[in-house]
């Protein structure tokens, strides 16, 4: 570990808490439906789009109403980006004149594009087309973040307003962010990607003579407007194969720290906007708190690990940290703090290859994933899901000293502790049975590319990956089968939607209670007992469901790498 | 909940088909202009030609450079090396015995060259990419002593090559971009026995 390395990691941590406030201001005027500047540019086009849609951007929805034109709407992109896939060969912007990509694939990437996953079974420059990255998944990197933050806005209201049924109206939220919020953004955003070395052309192929005399190819596209919002949406869906690692999607290391920069973003925006939106500030800075523990304690023992390197290469006498699967340009400090963002976000780009860390630096990005996702989380989806846990501390902390379970005003009862047990037992469900399940079938046991525990690690990693929605990936899993497309497609949705339905309830349940004011009975939910408490809660129920998965993977790999035991 | 249901499906439809327009469509095809306006060079692969105009490489794309004579690039598992419709890692654990078996020739080639002591890490591992356009300076420096002897040259004038060459970001770490290594290694005034190797 180097004080440079340090230094990156706390101007990181900098820049995103003094943005906090201005990206939250700015949230919460979107949450609010308030006129924003960019209205006078952009309010022509929401307007329009709701006059062709026959939408009524003021009428009031329900939980139910929301979650069925939350659902509907993303099914119908689903299954538009199936059919781009599907047709990519008759479709234009397709100078590879690349096939058609087979259903079992389409299936898959549909589903991981949709479901903010953008989990890549595939090879982007060998599979997907210009159009394809352009019209099937370009948008899904927005739509599947703004309605991300439309189901965080539709919880906040929940927790905000009073004794009514109604919890905000799905198209508003969702346009709203796209607008006014994402799309802005990434057009400047694209602007600096291209001046720092990305490409952005329809062009395809250009072949090079080396100096050596060789000849390679070289493959561009419209790559800069998909990388921007691939990044500020949390998704991770790669233009290219290596995500980026790949130098024409993180060409420097200014882009890679604007990259990591722009996956937390929104997710500590967020907390603020929360905070304010139920009338105390502190609530937002103290669920910030929490998270901003537990990713510490990830970046620490990652960077710490992949430092001290891979001692099965350093006997054949290569020095220094782990720098297999790792770009020169960014180095170790720079790699391990992306592996642990991306993976406490549910972005999933990776600028590293994270099947190549060292056992216990890439147990960090898998045990972050098997967290739920809650350490900021995918745009909208990290802090709904952390709100899970937090309504499931003040019930614990209820149950351990007497207080009245309440929660910034509200009484948590036992509805909103069912569904939020519904929820948070879907992940370990899935993850742990689609893993045992892989690990004795055939089909399964003929993905990893390694052996050994290490083997084990790639099918857990893929899963967890799958169900919280990450799209990272040990990457030396052939996961484009019949068999892993299917299963994977499956963990996807049921990790996305299955969490989303029980929340969008416990949100229609919490709106109709009346305000409880704090009282000498309330636990206090903003001091350091209360970050704590939403710590443990988060790290008991990680470690305990998935300590023994961990035991078998990466922590006998290590076991195996310290003593020079090899697979 | 059937009410909710049939209200939602014209919106569905109607939007999908809108923000796929602006959004699949527009979006990227105006940031396509603006790029292509403001920036052709990066916009279009940041591409390096000769003399005569043939395109000789990316300076942000490495290329495989395998040769005595120039400064190699690091192992690459894109394709066959670094190739640019295959971009990837090695995916090996860091217990894997085929990670053991592709490193040990590497480090067995280099002590045969006359590196001694420990080697840079970036000399025998893959990328992330397969295409890493850089190396260490400590991996340069490390073939220094072959360049100068191939190329009939003093370490010292390679050695002042490199560094001239090397970037520092507070961001990242230190690198030398291969590409442009090569082109200034072959850019100096040819030495008197050129090219001709010792051994």
């Amino acid at each position: 570990m180097t004080l440079q390395g340090w230094f990156l990691i706390l101007l990181f941590v900098g820049i995103l808490l003094a943005l906090t406030k201005p990206v939250g201001l700015w949230l919460h005027a979107l949450y609010e439906g308030r006129r924003t500047p960019l209205h006078l540019v952009l309010g022509p086009v929401e307007r329009g789009f709701y006059a062709l849609s026959g939408i009524d951007p003021n009428e009031e929805q329900g939980w139910r109403r929301y979650a069925v034109h939350m659902l509907l709407f993303n099914v119908a992109l689903m299954l538009f980006t199936y059919a781009v896939l599907r047709l990519q060969a008759v479709l234009p912007l397709n100078p590879q004149g690349l096939g058609a990509v087979s259903e079992h694939l389409a299936f898959n990437t549909a589903i991981s594009f949709t479901a903010n996953t953008n989990w890549q079974s595939y090879g982007g420059e060998s599979t997907m087309s210009n159009l394809s990255q352009m019209l099937g998944l370009t948008i899904h990197n927005f739509l599947s973040a703004a309605t991300g933050i439309a189901l965080a806005f539709a919880l906040f209201r929940g927790f905000a307003r009073r004794e009514t049924k109604t919890i905000g109206n799905f198209w508003a939220d969702m346009t709203r962010i796209t607008l006014y919020l994402l799309l802005p953004i990434c057009v400047i955003y694209t602007i600096f990607l291209v001046a720092s070395g990305v490409p952005q052309t329809l062009a395809g192929v250009v072949n090079v003579q080396t100096l050596e005399g060789a000849r390679q190819s070289i493959l561009l596209g419209p790559v800069a407007s998909q990388e921007a919002i691939k990044m500020l949406g949390t998704n991770g869906g790669g233009f290219f194969n290596a995500n980026s690692a790949h130098p024409f999607e993180n060409p420097t290391a200014l882009t890679n720290l604007v990259q990591m920069l722009s996956i937390f973003l929104l997710g500590f925006g967020l907390t603020w906007t929360f905070g304010k939106a139920v009338g105390n500030t502190r609530q937002g800075w103290a669920i910030l708190a929490a998270m901003l523990v537990v990713f510490t304690a990830g970046v620490t023992v990652t960077y710490w690990q992949e430092a001290a390197g891979n001692p099965v290469l350093h006997q054949l006498g290569v020095a220094g940290g782990n720098m297999e699967g790792k770009e020169v340009r960014f180095g170790i400090a720079a790699s391990a703090l992306f592996a642990v963002v991306t993976t406490a976000a549910s972005c999933g780009a990776v600028n590293a290859m994270h099947d190549s860390f060292t056992a216990l630096g890439g147990m960090i990005p898998l045990f972050n994933m098997q967290l739920g996702e809650v350490v900021i989380g995918g745009v909208g989806a990290g802090i709904y899901g952390f709100l899970l846990f937090a309504i499931l501390a003040v019930f614990v902390a209820g149950l351990m000293v007497g207080r009245t379970p309440e929660y910034v005003g509200k009484k948590i009862e036992s509805r909103e502790v069912k569904l939020t047990v519904l929820a948070i037992a879907v992940l370990p469900l899935v993850i742990l049975g689609f893993t045992a399940l892989s690990s004795v079938l055939q089909q399964g046991l003929a993905g990893p590319l390694n052996k050994g525990p290490h083997g084990f690690s790639e099918i857990l990693y893929a899963f967890t990956s799958a169900v919280a929605n990450n799209g990272s990936a040990f990457a030396g899993l052939t996961a484009n089968t019949p068999y892993y497309n299917g299963l994977l497609g499956v963990a996807m949705w049921v990790g996305r939607f299955f969490i989303i339905v029980p929340m969008l309830a416990i949100a229609g349940s919490l709106a109709a209670k009346k305000y409880t004011p704090e009282s000498a009975g309330s636990f206090p939910t903003t001091g350091g007992l209360w970050v704590g408490l939403l710590v443990g809660i988060i790290l008991i129920l990680g470690g305990l469901t998935f300590l023994p998965s961990l035991a078998l993977g990466p922590i006998a790999d290590h076991l195996a790498m310290i003593r020079g035991q090899l697979f | 909940m059937g009410k909710d249901f049939s209200s939602a499906l014209r919106p569905a439809i109607v939007m999908t088909v809108l923000f796929a327009a602006l959004l699949g469509i527009a979006y990227p095809l105006a940031m396509t202009g603006i790029g292509q306006a403001i920036f052709p060079s990066q916009a279009n692969g940041s591409l390096v030609r000769d003399a005569r105009g043939t395109v000789i490489g990316s300076t942000v794309v490495g290329q495989a450079f395998t040769g005595e004579r120039y400064f190699q690039t690091r192992p690459s598992a894109a394709g066959k090396g670094y190739d640019g419709l295959s971009s990837s890692g090695s995916n090996l654990g860091p217990a894997s015995q085929a990670l053991v078996d592709r490193v040990k020739p590497d480090v067995t080639k280099r002590r045969e060259e006359g590196v001694s002591g420990p080697l840079p890490a970036d000399l025998v591992t893959a990328s992330g990419s397969g295409l890493d356009p850089d190396l260490s300076p400590a991996n340069a420096l490390a073939q220094a002593a072959r360049i100068a002897r191939v190329r009939g040259l003093s370490v010292e004038q390679v050695r002042n090559i490199i560094a001239k060459q090397t970037e520092a970001s507070p961001l990242g770490e230190e690198h030398v971009n291969v590409l442009a290594l090569n082109q200034a290694l072959d850019r100096l005034p040819r030495a008197a026995a050129p090219d001709t190797p010792t051994r």
